[in-house]
């Protein structure tokens, strides 16, 4: 084989295998944090997060709607309740067929149950809500519940993330899988698992969804940014959860 | 997303904004917040002198993000009525506002020192002054690296 | 809903310094922001902050612009005898909150 054509073949092989990254190597962007930034997140009394958390820990015994029920009262004690299904969002409704975040499940409730009117995304209230329930999944492992019904979604988020869109024409797979630990722009290039959602990002000056940062990465990118809730994201969210699975639950994360 | 219309008719409205609504840039940016600096400073010590010691200020070397910078200072002294801390300042020279925090300790004051988080707007060096029961003035300095996110976004996203 | 938590042992040995962690939930709007539309968002700031041990004063804070969001100030005490420590935030727009943690003290 000419040499010409050997180093054509290396580089159509090599690309070929530029793909997941291995299991073993996956690491949470908590570790290319700070050792100061780690230390926010780690103390309780500093995290910025657990305001939210106590928000949403009052908000749980909150009688809402016309129903006038709180999520305590068919739920009972989060701790015990909400145990492990941070862990495993987002994920199917049989009764609507969709795929549900924990916001639209949250929201869902609060519909069908409560009889009152859905919280707007990014809503304090609603992030307090979903970082209370989150929060008693810290420690598990990230779990998202992939069988035939939900392997469609799954795929489509797949799809999503190895696409490559907007004015940069790059996709998510690019940085985040076969670039991850380089820098860009002084900022190491994390692997982007959603370890700690919702997060208390220190660029928001606030906690947020897996989706706001979502949007802000693809704004980054220069393509069209989704909207929230759109069926775009949360099949993005089910890959990430997937791509991410057995790797613990921080929340709240704190990240730069 | 705003469509090419809807930037037009904004760039449109904004220049119809009156000169102080619009965002610019001070000529004169680092004389000036130097100057302001020098007088933050002179509010405080007044015309004593300042002696560089006895005071530690702690501040991560480079950090993930300026807008939330862990910040503590500790200040050597035996806290006891005769002789004690009365206050801790930190100021910065690159902010747009010099002052960052005074702490003034009370009667019941437990160690020379607190711990907080900061906003800084440049890789700059940021200043704290320990004022004693005795009328002198102590300081200490920290350099900070600030660099940015990688991929700008509109904060209001 | 304006929050504030703060982290206090709830019992200390005489003579003991007692490490105080407060958090308040707040964006301290540094007032140099602008809106997509070129028009400044006005300053909105915790202004103070203070602690007492028993109505003594611990320590009172002067907070500008530049603390960052969702203010953390962490200190210490004394632990001298058995009560509580206040802590009240005070800001623009009438912003005020009031903590109370007991301490007792063996």
């Amino acid at each position: 084989m000419s040499p010409r054509l050997l180093l054509l073949a290396f580089f159509v092989v090599a690309g070929a295998w530029a793909g997941e990254i291995p299991l073993e190597q996956r690491r949470s962007g908590y570790d290319l944090m700070s050792r100061e930034t780690q230390k926010i997140q780690d103390d309780d009394a500093t995290n910025p997060g657990m305001l939210w958390v106590l928000d949403g820990e009052a908000l749980w015994s909150a009688r809402a709607g016309t129903a006038n029920r709180s999520c305590a009262d068919c739920h009972g004690d989060a701790k015990a309740s909400m145990k492990g299904v941070a862990a495993r969002y987002p994920a199917l409704d049989a009764t609507r067929g969709k795929l549900l975040n924990l916001e639209q499940r949250i929201n869902a409730c609060r519909v069908d149950r409560q009889k009152a009117s859905p919280l707007p995304y990014e809503s304090k209230e609603l992030l307090a809500l979903e970082a209370y329930v989150a929060r008693q999944s810290r420690g598990l492992p990230i779990a998202p519940k992939i069988d035939a019904k939900t392997k469609p979604f799954l795929e489509a988020g797949k799809e999503a993330f190895h696409r490559r869109q907007g004015q940069l024409n790059l996709s998510c797979a690019q940085c985040h899988d076969d670039h991850w630990g380089k820098k860009l722009a002084g900022s190491v290039i994390p692997q982007a698992h959603p370890t700690g959602y919702p997060i208390y990002r220190l660029e928001w000056q606030n906690l947020g969804s897996l989706e706001r940062r979502l949007r802000n990465c693809v704004f980054g990118i220069r393509a069209q940014v989704p909207d929230l809730g759109s069926e775009e994201l949360v099949d993005l969210e089910l890959y990430l959860m997937w791509r991410a699975r057995g790797m613990r639950l921080e929340t709240p994360g704190v990240r730069p | 997303m705003t469509s090419r219309r809807e930037f037009l008719v904004l760039a449109a409205a904004a220049s119809a904004l009156p000169a102080t609504a619009k965002a610019q840039i001070d000529p004169n940016l680092v004389a000036n917040r130097k100057a302001a600096f020098q007088a933050a400073l002179k509010n405080i010590v007044g015309d004593a002198k300042v002696t560089p010691g006895r005071v530690k200020l702690t501040l991560p070397p480079l950090i993930d993000n300026g807008n939330s910078v862990p910040l503590s200072v500790s200040v050597e002294s035996p806290m006891t009525q005769a002789d004690h801390v009365k206050a801790i300042h930190v100021l910065t020279e690159k902010n747009p506002l010099p002052d960052v925090v005074s702490f003034a300790l009370g009667p019941r004051a437990g160690r020379a020192g607190f711990s907080t988080r900061v906003r800084l707007a440049d890789t700059q060096t940021v200043t704290a002054i320990a004022q004693m029961s005795d009328g002198s003035f102590w300081s200490d300095h920290a350099e900070v690296v600030v660099t940015l996110s990688a991929c700008l976004e509109d904060g209001l996203i | 809903m304006a929050r504030a938590v703060v982290t206090v042992p709830p019992r200390a040995k005489r003579g003991e310094i007692v490490e105080i962690k407060t958090l308040a939930q707040h964006s301290m709007e540094t007032g140099f922001r602008r809106t997509q539309n070129g028009e400044l968002i006005p300053r909105d700031i915790i202004r103070t902050f203070t602690c007492s041990y028993n109505g003594v004063e611990v320590c009172r804070v002067e907070l500008h612009p530049a603390i960052a969001a969702n203010p953390l100030i962490a200190f210490t005490t004394v632990a001298t005898e058995s009560g509580a420590l206040t802590f009240r935030w005070d800001g623009d727009n009438g912003y005020t909150v009031t903590e109370i943690a007991p301490i007792k003290v063996e």
